[in-house]
This record gives C-alpha cells, structure tokens and sequence, in this order.
C-alpha cells in the first residue's frame, strides 16, 4: 500500500543576507490513510516550515532545495505554482494556529467557504451551500445555517477551528497537515476538538500530520511520533513506544521537561539552554551543546538508525528501561 | 446602527456651532472692514451710515446671534466687495472646486491603489521599486513647483495644453461643469494632475503598507492553503481589509484638497473657492470668509460621516460593536 504522504530527504532553507538558515534539513516522514502522525518539537525546530513544505507554501526568500514529497505516490516538489494549487486545498489541506487569525475578519463565513470550494470545482451556489452545511454538520457545529452566514467575530474560539476543519474537508483531502490547531483553544475545548478530529480521522481515512509542543496532546491522538529538533527528526516510531521509552537525550529532555509528573515544591527539570541558531550551524549534533551524555563522538552528525524498535538519531541512546 | 447613526448627526451638530462660534469671533476680531468699505475721504455721515447698515455698532454677542439665526436661515449675509448674497456667491465658485477636486482625489485613487497593491504584492520587484521612488517624489516635491512645470512642459514650450483658466462649461442643473466638455478637460488635466501627485503618493504607500501585512496574515495563508488562486486571494480576501484604512485617507484627503486647494488653483488661475478666499481676505470681506470657513468645517463633517458609515459597511466588527 503506497503512503498518503511520503517526505523524503526535504530540506527547505531560508536565503537571508546573513546566510542560509538551514530551517528544515533532510526530514523523512511516511504516514497511511486514517492514520495520525504527530510532529513535536519546540519553537524553531522547523516543523511548522515542514508543514508548509509539504503544501508548496514557502515563500521566498525560502526555498525547497531538495527532497521529495509524495502525495498518493504524485510528486510535488518541482510542480509549477498553477498544479501545486491545484493540489493545495484539494488533496492536501492545512489548518493553522489561531482560529482568530485564520478567517477572514470581513468575511463570512458561507462566503470564505463558497470561496475555497470554488477554488477548485464549478458548482451552483445551491450545491455550495447544501455542501457547506454538510461540512459545517460534520464538524460538530450545532446550527450550521446560522454559521453560516455569521462573521468570524460571532463565532466563539472552537468555532472558529471547527469552521477551519469543515474549511479543509470540504474536498475530501488525503491528508491534513494541522500546525498546532489547538494551542490557542481552553483546555476542555481542545479535548472536543482532539476527539472531533479521531473521529473524522477515522470515519473519513484521512491521514493526518499533527503539529504541535505539546506531548500530551500528541500522546492521546497519534499513532507516530515524530520529535524534530534544529531541522531533522531525532526520533520517530510509535507513540506509545517512544513516550514511555525515549531513546534519544532530547526526547527525554522534553518528556521531563512536562510540570505533571512533578510534585508541588518539587524543581522542575528543564533543558538547559535553548535551540540553536539555524543560520551557520556547526557540524555534529545539533543537540550536543545541551545534552550531558555528548562526548567528541558527537561532533560528526550521526545518522537515524533503528534502535529498539523505532528509529533515533544519537550514538548514545538512552537504554531501554 | 441608527442610535449611532444619530448620535453622530448631533456631534456633527454641536461641532457645528462650535465651529460658528470661533469663527465669527475670530474673524471679527480682526481689522476694521469699515476702511476697506468705503474712500478714506468719505463724510462721516457716511461712515456712520455704512456702519449701521452693516450691523457693526451692535455689541459682539448681538452680532453672533442676528448672524447666527441668518445662518440658520440660510442667510450667509451679502458680500462686501461683490455686494451678492455670499451663498450665491460661493455656489457659483463650489463646482469648480468640486470638480478639480474629485478628478484629483479619485484619479489619485484609483492608480494609486492599484500601483500601491502591486508594490506590496512584489516588493523586490524592479517595477515594485520605480513605483516607491516616484512616491517619494510625489511626496517630496512642491505642490506650486509642479504646477509651474507643468506650465513650462505642457502650456508654454509644447502647446499641447492651455495654462489656466477653466475652459468651455456645460450647464446641468443649474450649475457649470467643464469635466462635460473636452475643452473642459483640457483645463482641467494639468491643475487636476498637479493636485493629484501628492495624494496618489500618500495611496500608493497605504495601500502597499496594507497589502505587504495582509499576505504575511494568517488568514491570507489559510486562504492560499486552500488553493485558492493569488488574485482571488488578493480581490476576494485581501482588497476588503486593507479598503479601510484607504477609505479613512481618501475622506480625509478629499476634504483637505477641497478646502486647501488654494495654491493650486491661484497658479492656473481656476475660478475656484480657493481664489474667492484669498480675495476675500486680501479686501477683508468677512462674510465670504465665515461662510467659506463654516462650508470647509460642514464639508469635514460630511465627508468625516460618510467613512463612518462606509466603515460600518466594510467592517462587520464595527457594525456589531455600536449597536
């Protein structure tokens, strides 16, 4: 069975006057139909630009510069603007941080959806609205008409991401790349939307890429973890495997870095220092100035292995507990 | 929407006779218009007669109130000089001052926006950067400078267009408009143009600033995400939000060029308000002054009211917010 979506090898780098900024720098991912991938890092690790890499939304001065993104076994890179728009919205969609940004303010909502339907099909406005309120109905929205015709500012936080959702399955995509959807939302209405989206998931066979800092989100949603850091993944493989038996240093770092597991008064254990500039990064791992297990082994950049069971990039893994 | 709609009809109001109030005692404060009046060697009896046909021996206060119930009436007082009622009078200058100005204003617009688009849509491009560098110019260079160039390259050394004056009207209504001859036209194009630079300028850099900020938004990348075209992008999504700060500048310019179009209109001698004006100061006629002065506070509100409202039509979030 080909993959919904197969990255190979993608490097996308920023050309700025300082230098190139190695944003993402050689990243593999595979994931199936229905199934949910999670892309976890910290802020500048580069899943975000891997996110609008896959979906051809880098704008200059950034450029993929090599690497292949296959979608039902279609190439994408190299596709000239016209066909990567044809794609976009289509057969691949993205939804994005804030739900308050990402509506058009002036807009409504019928309006913007009638808008990214007929960005790709020729349809009456009878057949736009029946289909709209099929979307905006599959998305949990209680009184899809009235959604319809508000205006963003109308519509409350999880609204809004779910008029987002509905946005993006308009066209029954293969895939969804979704960039930290839930970060701005409270707390219990992220838990309504996380569940929305398995259900969906599931019911449609989408597959979908999860981007987000948050592990526990990712723990109760995906399927496979992916952690990046500097620009490439450090470790991928099950979620389950790879939360309860982190292989790589950062992994760790990260998982110990979640305030849940400590007790009140207790000291936080954190990272020390923070992710580096991407611009002239020195060879080696990329991890190596924080992490206390480095040695002058690590000043060669090692490259991701199978180690118990899911794939880490480290010479000096964690044992297995 | 109507409680704001009338809320905003009684600022304008109360602005209104505020704006009387400075007026006629500003002015009136000013010089004595009884030696512009009449010769120097007149009787005193004269003197005495003219000043009592004019209202000037009554105190201050009486004056405001018998000039503020004529104005309330319709009543601007007559001129000195021109010795018509000043209404009349500055009827007959308004339209061409109206059309010189809303050629300009809307001609800045509608190529200013535009330009100002494309520039922030490509901002590394070399068309993208000639259009800023002619900004600039059109910002930097002097109205009058202009004006007298163009006199110099069009009117005297090619001929190709007159240097002043307004040219053959048509009259519709009543009222004389040359923007309905092609003669017109030919008077109107280099006073227009000259007026024009400055503001297309102030367009062009709005609405790149405004563009350049909504293709980096969120919702521009949501929008482009779903595949949908760049120029439905631009004229869908984008072209709506940025046309409010626009239209903010537009009302502010239109009634700014109105009222100050002056140095414009003295140099290709267009019979225009702005000559009235500085005639009427130069001879002291106070009525032409205050009623030029209260039209120009009437034409800001007016204009000031009609961005409110066009706000509440582009912005869905104002028309929520005030009702």
């Amino acid at each position: 069975m080909t993959a919904a979506l197969e990255v190979r090898g993608l490097k996308t780098h920023f050309f700025t006057r300082s230098g190139a900024v190695k944003a993402v720098d050689g990243v593999d991912l595979s994931i199936e139909r229905g199934r949910v991938l999670g892309l976890v890092g910290e802020s500048g690790s580069g899943k975000s630009v891997t996110g609008l890499s896959i979906l051809g939304l880098i704008d200059h001065p950034g450029r993929i510069v090599e690497g292949s993104v296959r979608l039902d076994g279609q190439e994408l890179v190299g596709l000239d603007r016209d066909a990567s728009r044809r794609v976009r919205g289509r057969r691949i969609a993205m939804i994005f941080q804030d739900p308050m940004m990402t509506l058009n303010p002036v807009l409504r909502v019928g309006t913007q959806m009638s808008m990214a339907l007929r960005a790709h099909e020729t349809v009456s406005n009878a057949v736009v609205r029946e289909r709209s309120l099929k979307a905006l109905g599959k998305v949990g929205l209680p009184a899809p008409e009235q959604c319809l015709a508000a205006y963003p500012h109308q519509l409350s936080g999880g609204m809004r991401q779910r008029v987002a959702i509905a946005i993006a399955l308009l066209h029954s995509p293969s895939v969804i790349v979704a960039d930290e959807p839930t970060t701005a939302l409270d707390v219990s209405i992220q838990a309504q939307i996380l569940q929305e989206m398995q259900r969906l998931g599931a019911e449609t066979g989408v597959a979908l890429v999860w981007i987000t800092h948050d592990l526990a989100v990712v723990s109760s949603l995906a399927h496979d973890i992916a952690v990046m850091y500097a620009g490439r993944i450090v470790e991928y493989g099950p979620t389950a495997d790879v939360l309860a038996q982190p292989r790589h240093p950062y992994t760790r770092g990260l998982l110990d870095s979640v305030p849940g597991e400590a007790e009140p008064g207790e000291k936080l254990a954190q990272i020390p220092g923070s992710i580096p500039a991407l611009i002239d990064l020195p060879p080696g791992c990329a991890f190596r100035a924080r992490c206390s297990r480095a040695t002058g082994a690590c000043e060669t950049m090692p490259e991701i292995a199978d180690i118990g069971g899911r794939l880490a990039r480290c010479f000096h893994p964690l044992e297995a507990a | 929407m109507l409680g704001f709609l009338i809320q905003r009809l009684l600022q304008a109001v109360a602005v209104m006779v505020v704006i009387s109030v400075l007026v006629f005692v500003g002015v009136f404060a000013i010089g004595n218009p009884i030696d512009v009046l009449i010769a120097p060697d007149a009787t005193q009896d004269i003197r005495l007669d003219t000043i009592r046909r004019y209202g000037f021996d009554q105190p201050l206060w009486k004056q405001y109130l018998n000039f503020a119930a004529s104005l309330v009436q319709g009543d601007f007082g007559r001129s000195f000089v021109f010795n018509m009622p000043v209404l009349q009078l500055i009827l007959s200058r308004l339209p061409a001052t109206l059309e010189l100005t809303l050629v300009a204003v809307i001609g800045a617009t509608i190529i200013g926006v535009p330009l100002g688009m494309y520039a922030g849509y490509r901002p590394n491009a070399v068309s993208s950067r000639a259009i800023m560098g002619l900004s600039v110019l059109g910002f930097s260079l002097p109205t009058f400078w202009i004006g007298i160039l163009f006199i110099m390259g069009f009117a005297v050394e090619l001929g190709w267009l007159p240097a002043g004056g307004r040219g053959d009207t048509v009259e519709v209504w009543g009222i004389q408009w040359s923007v309905l001859t092609l003669n017109g036209w030919s008077h109107l194009v280099l006073p227009a143009l000259t007026l024009s630079l400055f503001r297309m300028a102030l367009m062009i850099r709005m609405a790149r600033a405004g563009m350049r900020e909504a293709m980096l938004s969120d919702y521009v990348r949501f929008a482009r995400a779903q595949g949908i075209s760049d120029s439905k992008v631009i004229f869908g999504h984008v072209l709506k939000n940025i046309s409010i700060p626009l239209v903010t500048v537009f009302g502010l310019e239109l009634a700014a060029t109105m009222a100050f179009a002056v140095v414009t209109e003295t140099i290709f001698s267009w019979p225009g308000l702005g000559k009235l004006i500085i005639d009427s100061i130069q001879s002291l006629d106070r009525p032409v002054m205050v009623a030029y002065l209260m039209l120009v506070a009437f034409l800001f509100i007016m204009i000031n009211f009609s961005v409110d409202i066009a706000y509440a039509a582009l912005d869905p979030r104002v028309r929520s917010g005030r009702t």
